[in-house]
């Protein structure tokens, strides 16, 4: 357990040939015991990527190359080795999972002979041992019927299925080392509960090692034994699990847990990290992180932190240095107020959703005959305060998307009302909503398609005012300034593209153009999802501010349970295009009803590294919203299912004057007739 | 001297054109956003180049696009003036030397003689069977075997002076740059060589360089010499090849006329309007598509054929139903020509609109038709951009290609097909003339070239996602 397996020294990998290197990985040494998951931790950006391909020399190139270093895998330097050499150790010694599953297998290839491949590669082995091993290796990642589906190909599976595919072949050369590569950042909670457990249960029975790169610190603290913390090119802390969660040393990483959403932060703003990464492609003279640290002081900018072990909990921060003699620092932190109860939403209902349903047709056939319908969203009821924030929580694929689209009218409505300031949406005349539509708006997931690129970051926001009272140019130019200066942005910058900008600048931008029309309600479909940890922390922030200042409400649409649990006032959680359960967020979250909300809160990673008690686990994946199954939805992977489940929808039933839920074991009927409650 | 202006379709239409690029460039101008690319086009080297060489075809193209009819020397009763018959343009005045130095027949570049033999009478008064000296080429030197040193010396004199040509205009940036930064003549001077700018200014200067020899090596030699010989009937070549250059333009960019509006309109309905418009549209272009675009042009070429020999009093000069002809070439080629694009429009439309800024530009209330100009339309220009400048190259190349199977442009009109059609002979005889067919292939190469570069730098320079990466 205690032999060194891999160990990294030094690594420097340079992007660029000319005086200016951008040096993406900048020094990088660590080691990894065999048997243990080592975690490799940074917001994007950071190099942890490029570090694992670095290791495996898949770096690109020659875009990039490594120009120091050493890495040895038991004792073997890999970075002198010949390609050919190299392709015996990749995949057979040492082998990786991506982040993207949908990307990294092959679309015309059959499972079986994607997993083959690299026995033929590895192995001498015969066609019939082959088929036995892909067999035996599907079966261990926890693949049902593998006869049946080694004959599929990768868009016959779900994106969970994938994943565990991917984990076959990468255990296929039966690896000392897998390189995982924020396996579960592409999926859902539930589905990233099952192949953590998978990969630890993996690491158990074969005993190999797991270098896990995330950004998610909850993912880190399920599963880590040793934790590294990398920023711009550099790892500034590593430590035990134990050490990193009950000690963090560093200014970066307490940062990134203060940056955190959560129960307990409901009150306060969110503590954000000034300023950005500085470019890689420089000199350092100091602390990397120094122009953005709290604590720093003079000799922060003027001499490199060296590395300070404590008794195996290494730092790379002139605080903890004891050559140094701190003088000025520990100022005390204030935390900013930003009280949620303060915001208090009236008790009339501003926008009301009554019976929505969208289906989408499904046509086949030569004549384009509807021959089934997706049931995207069936039949949901919901309501909006003034100045309230709801949230609408739920996996990929259950709908929650389009309910926003369908409220704005953005997708052709099949069915049901959406009533917004006493005018029925779906009954009003194009004209009509076009004016409507300007207190109704929408911040999109992805800030780098929710702008048009040939646009300047002017004309974006100017696209807000349409409908606006301002039609004099000068004016509406001031109005940007104003705008642009209060989402935190110079107005300046309104002459560029948006390309120019960062993620999380461009869905401030986003948000300018939401409140250029003025709106009293926005949508906020999974604004932070594409974000890093301390930039969501900065737009969480600043959507609350402005709900303070505008009295906005929100239809805040997320998969995030923390950035829930830090903002919404009421929450309701969607399974395949129904609500089934409704609340306020105490009720919800704290004492919550249906199965399917314990397993969701359940599935999400926990932070407190001493709460790793197991709950509910559930099996299985989404259904298909086109063919839905018999009765309540969620039966089949409901640990508590009984008879009528399979049979019949459950009705609606009010646990309280605030709480709803959709299961019949909160049905008076059938509420005896089950044992396990 | 007076003369009667003639104003032929294309010259109007490539007036048009003219006029809708100068709006273009007055609009741009004031928009600091589109200046940048444009000037990002102009920084590198090879937008440079490529726009420096389109810039001298431009400049043949369009000198040779303003026509009139020169008055004849009337004999002095003249209350009415006479119009000549042919119709010459700018650039033929300017060219009078190649134009009206024509031989005999076939000479080669800067011989002394015909190609053929010929019966002669020698001075003491025999028949002498052998090749004749030209009326023309090298009839200013007593021996021709003086003609090495005069044509080195004349090319001397011609580079001598682009040197200082070049120097001049070196000489006046200097100036104008001092005058402006309000420093040294000196310094800017120094500056200029060493490339201290943002724009590639050597290159410039090299590539200047380079333009003003070859024009003036080829103004000062073509006085005497036919610099790429002469054809059949003793037309110089060069004069030829010069001509050709505004038959090229017009085909690529008059049939693009034809092409765009089509393809854009029909394309951006199809793909975002969905439903019966889609339908109709892509029943249209597959219709379109399946008909062989040779037979399409042939049978329309040959239709006007018939119309312009039934009404003959229609068309007053050669010259207008040549152009005639050339013009219904450029609506045919752009009818046949425009589902290829527009195909690629409906598909890149139908991603578009459901792009997120699409859905967001519709939740503020914005009406289809501002969705489709503001959003769709100026994500589409670089497909468009491309698609003009490749299919530009592609039809001055189909021109060869259709005048060389006879269903070009007129006979009368010169141009690179007709040119390479005529080779076609030509290289079939012993010996062989190949200056003809040299002679096109070059000035189309470089055309062809400079534009697909040309295309290269202003795709790269419009795509946001290129920017900072090169």
């Amino acid at each position: 357990m205690s032999e060194t397996l891999l160990e990294v020294k030094g690594l420097k990998t340079w992007f660029g040939q000319d005086e200016q290197p951008f040096k993406a990985v900048d020094g990088v040494g660590f080691n990894i015991r065999r048997g243990e998951t080592f975690a490799l931790l940074g917001e994007s950006g950071c190099g942890k990527s490029m570090t694992a391909l670095s290791l495996l020399r898949l770096n690109p190139y020659p875009a990039s190359r490594i120009v120091a270093g050493e890495v040895k895998l038991a004792g073997d330097d890999l970075l002198p080795l010949s390609e050919a050499d190299m392709e015996k150790i990749r995949g057979r010694r040492v082998s990786m999972i991506f982040q993207e599953p949908q990307s990294s297998l092959n679309p015309v290839l059959s499972v079986g002979q994607q997993i083959a491949e690299v026995l033929q590669w590895h192995f001498k082995l015969d066609k019939q041992a082959i088929y036995e091993r892909s067999i035996e290796l599907l079966k261990s990642v926890g693949i049902p019927d593998p006869q049946q589906r080694i004959k599929e190909f990768p868009h016959q599976l779900s994106g969970g299925m994938k994943q565990r595919v991917m984990i076959a072949i990468a255990l296929a050369g039966e690896p000392e080392l897998l390189i995982a590569d924020e396996p579960t950042t592409a999926l859902d909670v539930t589905i990233q509960a099952q192949i953590l457990d998978l990969l630890k249960a993996i690491q158990q029975k074969t005993g190999m090692a797991i270098l896990l790169i995330s950004h998610d610190l909850g993912v880190v603290a399920q599963m880590a034994d040793h934790v590294a913390v990398m920023y711009a090119g550099q790892i500034v802390e590593t430590a035990s699990r134990e050490q990193f969660f009950n000690d963090t040393q560093h200014p970066y990483t307490r940062k990134l847990f203060e940056a955190l959403p959560s129960e307990q932060k409901r009150e306060q703003k969110l503590t954000v990290i000034k300023g950005t990464v500085p470019p890689l492609n420089q000199d350092f003279t100091g602390c990397r992180f120094a122009d953005r640290c709290e604590f720093a002081w003079e000799l922060c900018q003027q001499t490199v932190p060296q590395w300070i072990d404590n008794a195996g909990h290494g730092v790379r921060c002139h605080l903890y240095d004891p050559t140094i003699d701190i003088a000025e620092t520990k100022k005390d932190l204030r935390v900013s107020s930003s009280k949620l109860s303060e915001v208090v939403p009236t008790d009339t209902a501003l926008l009301q959703v009554d019976r929505l349903k969208v289906h989408f047709p499904i046509k086949k056939g030569i004549l384009q005959r509807t021959v089934g319908h997706v049931k995207a969203v069936d039949d949901i009821s919901m309501y909006l305060r003034a100045a309230e924030t709801v949230a609408l929580v739920g996996e990929s694929g259950c709908g929650k998307t389009t309910v926003g689209k369908g409220i704005l009218q953005l997708v052709p409505v099949t069915s049901g009302r959406v009533r917004f300031q006493g005018d029925e949406l779906t009954d009003l005349s194009d004209k009509a909503l076009k004016a409507a539509r300007s207190s109704l708006q929408i911040i999109f997931q992805d800030p780098y398609s929710s702008m048009n690129p040939r646009m300047t970051i002017n004309q974006v926001i100017e696209e807000g005012m349409l409908t606006s009272s301002i039609k004099d140019p000068q004016e509406k130019q001031r109005k940007i300034d104003e705008l642009l200066e209060r989402v935190g942005l110079r107005p300046d910058i309104k002459h560029r593209y948006p390309h120019e900008f960062s993620g999380g600048q461009r869905q401030r931008i986003c948000i300018a153009r939401a409140l250029a029309a003025e709106p009293e309600v926005i949508i906020c479909d999974e604004p932070t999802s594409a974000l890093d940890v301390s930039v969501q922390a900065q737009i969480l922030n600043l959507l609350r501010d402005i709900q303070h200042e505008f009295g906005l409400s929100y239809l805040f649409i997320t998969h995030n349970i923390a950035v829930v649990d830090y903002l919404a006032h009421r929450v309701a959680v969607m399974y395949l295009g129904r609500i089934v359960e409704q609340g306020y967020r105490e009720e919800v979250l704290n004492s919550p009803k249906h199965p399917y909300t314990q397993a969701l809160l359940a599935a999400v990673p926990k932070i407190n590294a001493e709460t790793k008690h197991q709950t509910v686990k559930l099996e299985g994946e989404l259904p298909s919203p086109a063919n839905p199954p018999k009765g309540c939805h969620f039966h089949q992977r409901c640990p508590h299912v009984m008879p009528v489940c399979r049979e019949t929808y459950p009705d609606l039933t009010q646990l309280s004057r605030s709480h709803s839920v959709k299961c019949f074991l909160y049905e008076e009927d059938y509420h005896g007739s089950t044992d396990s409650n | 001297m007076s003369f009667l202006p003639v104003f032929l379709w294309t010259d109007i239409l490539i007036y048009m054109l003219l006029a809708v690029v100068a709006a273009g460039v007055f609009y741009v101008r004031k928009r600091p956003h589109l200046v940048t690319p444009w000037k990002s086009v102009l920084k590198r080297k090879r937008g440079m180049i490529s726009i420096m060489v389109l810039a001298c075809y431009v400049v043949i193209g369009l000198s040779d696009s303003i026509h009139f009819r020169l008055a004849l020397e009337s004999g002095g009763n003249g209350t009415e003036t006479h119009y000549a018959t042919e119709v010459i343009s700018l650039f033929d005045l300017a060219a009078k030397p190649l134009r009206q130095q024509v031989e005999k027949t076939y000479s080669a570049p800067f011989s002394h003689q015909l190609y053929v033999k010929e019966m002669q009478k020698a001075e003491d008064g025999s028949l002498v069977y052998d090749y004749p000296r030209l009326k023309y080429g090298a009839s200013h030197l007593e021996n021709p075997s003086d003609k090495r040193d005069d044509i080195q010396q004349t090319m001397l004199d011609a580079t001598l002076l682009s040197v200082v040509l070049v120097l001049l205009v070196y000489m006046a940036h200097s100036l104008l740059a001092s005058w402006r930064n309000k420093s040294t003549v000196l310094t800017q001077a120094g500056r200029i060589i060493k490339g201290q700018s943002a724009y590639p200014l050597q290159t410039f200067y090299l590539m200047l360089f380079l333009l003003i020899m070859v024009t003036a090596n080829l103004i000062a030699l073509s006085a005497n010499y036919h610099v790429f010989g002469t054809d059949k009937v003793g037309q110089d070549v060069l004069y030829q090849a010069l001509k050709s250059v505004r038959t090229g333009l017009v085909i690529g960019t008059v049939t693009t006329l034809v092409m765009l509006p089509l393809a854009i309109l029909l394309g951006i309905a199809a793909g975002y309007f969905r439903g019966w418009i889609d339908d109709l549209i892509q029943y249209i272009y597959t219709t379109l598509n399946s008909i062989p675009g040779v037979l399409l042009i042939a049978a329309a070429v040959l239709i006007l054929q018939v119309y312009m020999n039934n009404n003959p009093d229609q068309f007053a000069t050669i010259a207008e139903r040549a152009d005639m002809r050339l013009l219904f070439l450029c609506i045919i080629l752009g009818v046949t020509s425009w589902t290829g694009l527009c195909r690629i429009l409906r598909a890149e439309t139908l991603k578009l609109r459901e792009a997120e800024y699409v859905l967001a530009s519709r939740a503020l209330g914005a009406s289809n038709f501002s969705i489709l100009h503001k959003h769709i339309l100026p994500n589409l220009m670089h497909l468009v951009m491309i698609a003009v400048v490749l299919d530009f190259s592609g039809l001055v190349l189909a021109e060869a290609v259709l005048s060389y199977v006879g269903v070009g442009v007129d006979p009368s009109m010169i141009s690179w097909g007709n040119m390479i059609n005529s080779a076609r002979l030509e290289m079939a005889r012993d010996p062989v003339v190949w200056w003809s067919l040299t002679a096109a292939f070059i000035s189309m190469f470089i055309l062809v070239l400079a534009a697909n570069l040309f295309a290269d730098v202003v795709r790269d320079a419009f795509d946001p996602r290129m920017q900072g990466a090169r």
